[in-house]
């Protein structure tokens, strides 16, 4: 009996503060609200200070981003010239996917949308070919995909999203990438569209093998087993570069206009408990005056 | 009369073919994109002609170049612009695609121009890289210093010049 009326005060105080706070005008409830004001408050001022800091970290990854655009373009003006890209839909079972993402969480749903469509791909072909192979860079991936799909996580890279990403990063992942077999891929990457927006996209990505198989590879000139093999690998590093700054970028944004929204609500919040902290503590005031304008109407 | 007919339709011909070679690759334009992951120097513009070093031999790239693909060797890009300007660019590696659409890219992993390139402390760099290789053991050090020493060389070759 005890043990039940604990947990229903609490709900009650938190919950039905604002509409029911005719029934618990009490020195209890006035103390709990100012917690939970006092709790708020602490709560917006790190949204606040972390909206700042991402605010300060998009314009950097923009700014860079603008650099790597025209890198990422370059690279992908080869697949589609020499239409690489239509000679992977061959239907072969040894492909791999690369998730784009961080360390870092609290961005709304930029590195969700990145492993949900993962997901699908790795649901809609898991009867026919369970041998697809997942390459995570940053923990959020690893963790969204670990619980359905650890046997096919292949290689997790860490540390990823507390500094912007460089050249060197890129290679690291490559060259991981590089050892694993594979014959066709993609990447799964945000593309940064505006300060609100992002898009999920992918990237083909080709080992030399599909490279030399490429329909029009005819009309390139002097192409050998060991240019290939360098240019692939290059393209390779060169295209995880530029999808890692486009994923960095949408994921400051986004985390700037998720802490926005966190500091907005916090706001509402403070607003809302602050009139009921108000309100009840007038009430106990009038309840006390109440009390001893009645206990005096006694005494005469 | 049959003789000349034949012969001004010979002439036609030939005064159609160079003009119908020029509409299909359409005229002198190259589409050129040359970006390092540092910084970008052309995005789609328009020149007369670029000299790249590769692993298969330095070559000069004009418009209308047959399509290939290379590897960049550490060493100098040079750029000749429209206005007869020409731009000196070291480059450590990095690729070069030239499509039948005669768009070039140039892509780098680094690239500055030649004229930041301090000449003593290229040498220091060189240097470093030289006792590096000395004292480095197992294949994949000594291959990384060896690769650490070509580009060192080549900065000194592009300082010097």
């Amino acid at each position: 009996m005890m043990m039940i009326s604990k947990p229903t005060t609490m709900v009650v105080c938190l919950k039905g503060a604002a509409a029911g706070q005719q029934q618990n005008r009490n020195m209890a409830t006035l103390k709990q609200i100012s917690m939970r004001l006092k709790s708020v408050t602490n709560i917006q001022k790190i949204t606040q200070s972390m909206k700042m800091v991402s605010a300060a970290k998009y314009a950097r990854a923009e700014r860079e981003l603008r650099q790597a655009r025209p890198y990422g373009e370059g690279v992908k003006a080869f697949y589609e010239k020499s239409g690489a890209t239509e000679a992977v839909d061959g239907g072969d079972n040894n492909k791999l996917i690369v998730a784009i993402t961080s360390d870092r969480g609290l961005c709304g749903a930029v590195h969700t949308n990145v492993a949900k469509t993962i997901r699908n791909e790795l649901g809609a072909e898991a009867v026919e070919s369970p041998q697809s192979k997942v390459f995570c860079v940053g923990d959020k991936s690893r963790a969204l995909l670990q619980r359905l799909y650890a046997q096919n996580i292949a290689v997790v890279a860490n540390e990823v999203g507390r500094k912007p990403p460089t050249f060197l990063d890129a290679s690291k992942v490559a060259n991981e990438l590089i050892q694993l077999d594979f014959n066709s891929g993609k990447i799964v990457y945000n593309r940064f569209k505006t300060v609100v927006s992002y898009q999920t996209e992918e990237v083909p990505l080709l080992s030399a093998k599909t490279m030399l198989a490429a329909p029009k590879l005819q009309l390139y000139d002097s192409i050998d087993q060991g240019v290939m093999e360098s240019y692939q690998e290059f393209t390779v590093a060169a295209l995880l570069y530029y999808t890692m700054k486009e994923s960095a970028c949408s994921e400051q944004s986004s985390r700037m206009t998720a802490m926005d929204n966190a500091s907005k609500n916090a706001a509402e919040m403070i607003g809302k408990l602050t009139l009921t902290f108000n309100r009840t503590r007038q009430a106990v005031i009038t309840r006390e005056l109440i009390e001893i304008i009645s206990g005096a109407a006694a005494l005469e | 009369m049959a003789l000349f007919l034949r012969s001004t339709k010979l002439a036609a011909r030939l005064t159609q073919g160079p003009t119908k070679c020029f509409s299909r690759n359409y005229a002198d334009q190259m589409n050129f994109t040359f970006a390092a992951a540092n910084q970008i120097f052309y995005a789609n513009k328009n020149i007369k002609q670029v000299d790249v070093p590769s692993f298969s031999g330095s070559f000069g790239i004009l418009p209308n170049h047959v399509p290939t693909l290379a590897v960049l060797r550490p060493g100098v890009v040079t750029v000749y612009e429209d206005e007869g300007k020409s731009k000196k660019i070291f480059v450590s590696s990095g690729t070069i695609t030239v499509n039948e659409d005669s768009s070039v890219q140039v892509l780098a992993e680094e690239a500055h121009p030649v004229e930041d390139i301090d000449g003593s402390a290229a040498r220091q760099v060189l240097q470093e890289a030289q006792s590096q290789l000395a004292t480095a053991s197992g294949d994949v050090a000594k291959a990384e210093a060896a690769i650490a020493v070509e580009v060192a060389e080549a900065l000194v070759l592009a300082a010097g010049n």
